[in-house]
């Protein structure tokens, strides 16, 4: 045996995803394909969200989605019957997705479809609160949702999401005359969370703040596509 | 994470005859404002190296404190979730953060047979 040697290296456990989602960041550039990771809890209502949103968006922009799941492919299924192409990406033991497997889902969507023919790329990542946030997949944007059946205190408790997104949206607001909730408490933990996050409230069941959020899509498309 | 960090060995050895090094330590640097728990790290490390190359390493973990820099005087502090992360000093909020966010393998102590 010789002596032990102590090798510096001050490497980023995360560098190979980062460098894959670089890579993947490239890809969709080229296609000019703007890429929004979507992301939350378990049920706060990602796949309805992009269930509603895609049958408007998809007459305006040509759409696409990767669904992010563990073991089924139930949501993807629910997304199909929209008429737009969608790729399962099984996760399998993973509780997030990575860039790899966002690589692996765009050779599939690759098959389908030209990309160049593409507008939007919505990645629903996998129903979690914890490390879908600290996993670049090569997004242009994150988009988190946090529903108010959770609790005013979660941004405060899983601070990273809500940290990193650029926009958060409150989802299932049409509940609040049924809870003892207060909205504003939440919206001022968010605000310390993430004072530059845009915010919108919205429900799936009424449609009230659809119009926000589609306008924020469109604009960041726009704005991707002159730039 | 465990598995990223395995990945990053991994690699790192490729350089190397793995047959012929034993990593005894491999030392992480982990930011409080991270999704990492320490302690979760270290067991799921354990359990996932079981009768690998890597199954002797112990990890160890240097807590990089969370700390922020308040926007209006500049001042450091370390925010707290209990105030929201705002500053004392001036009672704003969170806008630059300095550390906390490390994931890091800081260094790899081994030998060679
Ligand atoms: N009241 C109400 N219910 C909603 C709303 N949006 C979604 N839901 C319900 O919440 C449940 C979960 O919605 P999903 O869209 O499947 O949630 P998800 O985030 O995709 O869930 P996972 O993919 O499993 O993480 C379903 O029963 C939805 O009908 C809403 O705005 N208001
Ligand atoms: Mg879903
Ligand atoms: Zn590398
Ligand atoms: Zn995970
Ligand atoms: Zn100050």
């Amino acid at each position: 045996m010789h002596l032990p040697i102590s090798d510096k290296i001050e490497l980023n456990i995360l560098h190979q995803n980062s460098h894959q989602a670089e890579k993947n960041k490239v890809k969709f550039n080229n296609y000019n394909l703007l890429c929004l990771n979507i992301m939350s809890s378990p049920g706060a209502g990602k796949t309805r969200l992009l269930e509603i949103t895609l049958e408007d968006l998809s007459k305006k922009f040509h759409s696409a989605v990767l669904e992010g799941d563990m073991t089924t492919n139930l949501d993807a299924a629910r997304l199909e019957k929209l008429n737009i192409p969608v790729v399962p990406i099984t996760t399998g033991r993973a509780c997030h997705l990575d860039a790899n497997m966002v690589c692996g889902g765009l050779k599939l969507l690759e098959k389908k479809i030209n990309p160049d023919l593409l507008d939007i790329l919505l990645v629903e990542n996998v129903g979690n609160l914890v490390c879908p946030a600290e996993f670049e997949i090569g997004e242009h944007f994150k988009v988190a949702l946090l529903s108010i059946t959770e609790g005013e205190d979660k941004p405060l408790k899983y601070p990273i999401m809500f940290r990193e997104a650029d926009l958060i949206l409150i989802t299932k607001v049409d509940l609040l005359p049924h809870l003892n909730f207060d909205i504003n408490e939440l919206k001022s933990n968010i605000a310390s969370t993430n004072p530059k996050a845009d915010v919108i409230e919205i429900s799936s069941i009424t449609k009230s703040g659809f119009d926000l959020w589609q306008d924020w899509i469109r604009k960041k498309i726009l704005k991707f596509k002159n730039n | 994470m465990t598995k990223c960090l395995i990945l990053s060995m991994e690699e790192w050895a490729e350089k190397k005859n793995k047959k012929k090094i034993v990593v005894e330590k491999i030392n992480l640097k982990i930011g409080e404002f991270t999704c990492v728990e320490p302690i979760s790290l270290i067991n799921t490390f354990n359990a996932a190296v079981l009768g690998s190359w890597l199954d002797s390493s112990e990890i160890t973990i240097e807590t990089i404190p969370f700390e922020g820099k308040c926007s209006k005087c500049n001042r450091l502090y370390f925010p707290k979730k209990e105030n929201g992360y705002k500053s004392p000093c001036c009672n704003f909020n969170l806008e630059e953060i300095i550390s906390g966010r490390e994931l890091k393998i800081a260094s790899i102590d081994f030998k060679e047979k």
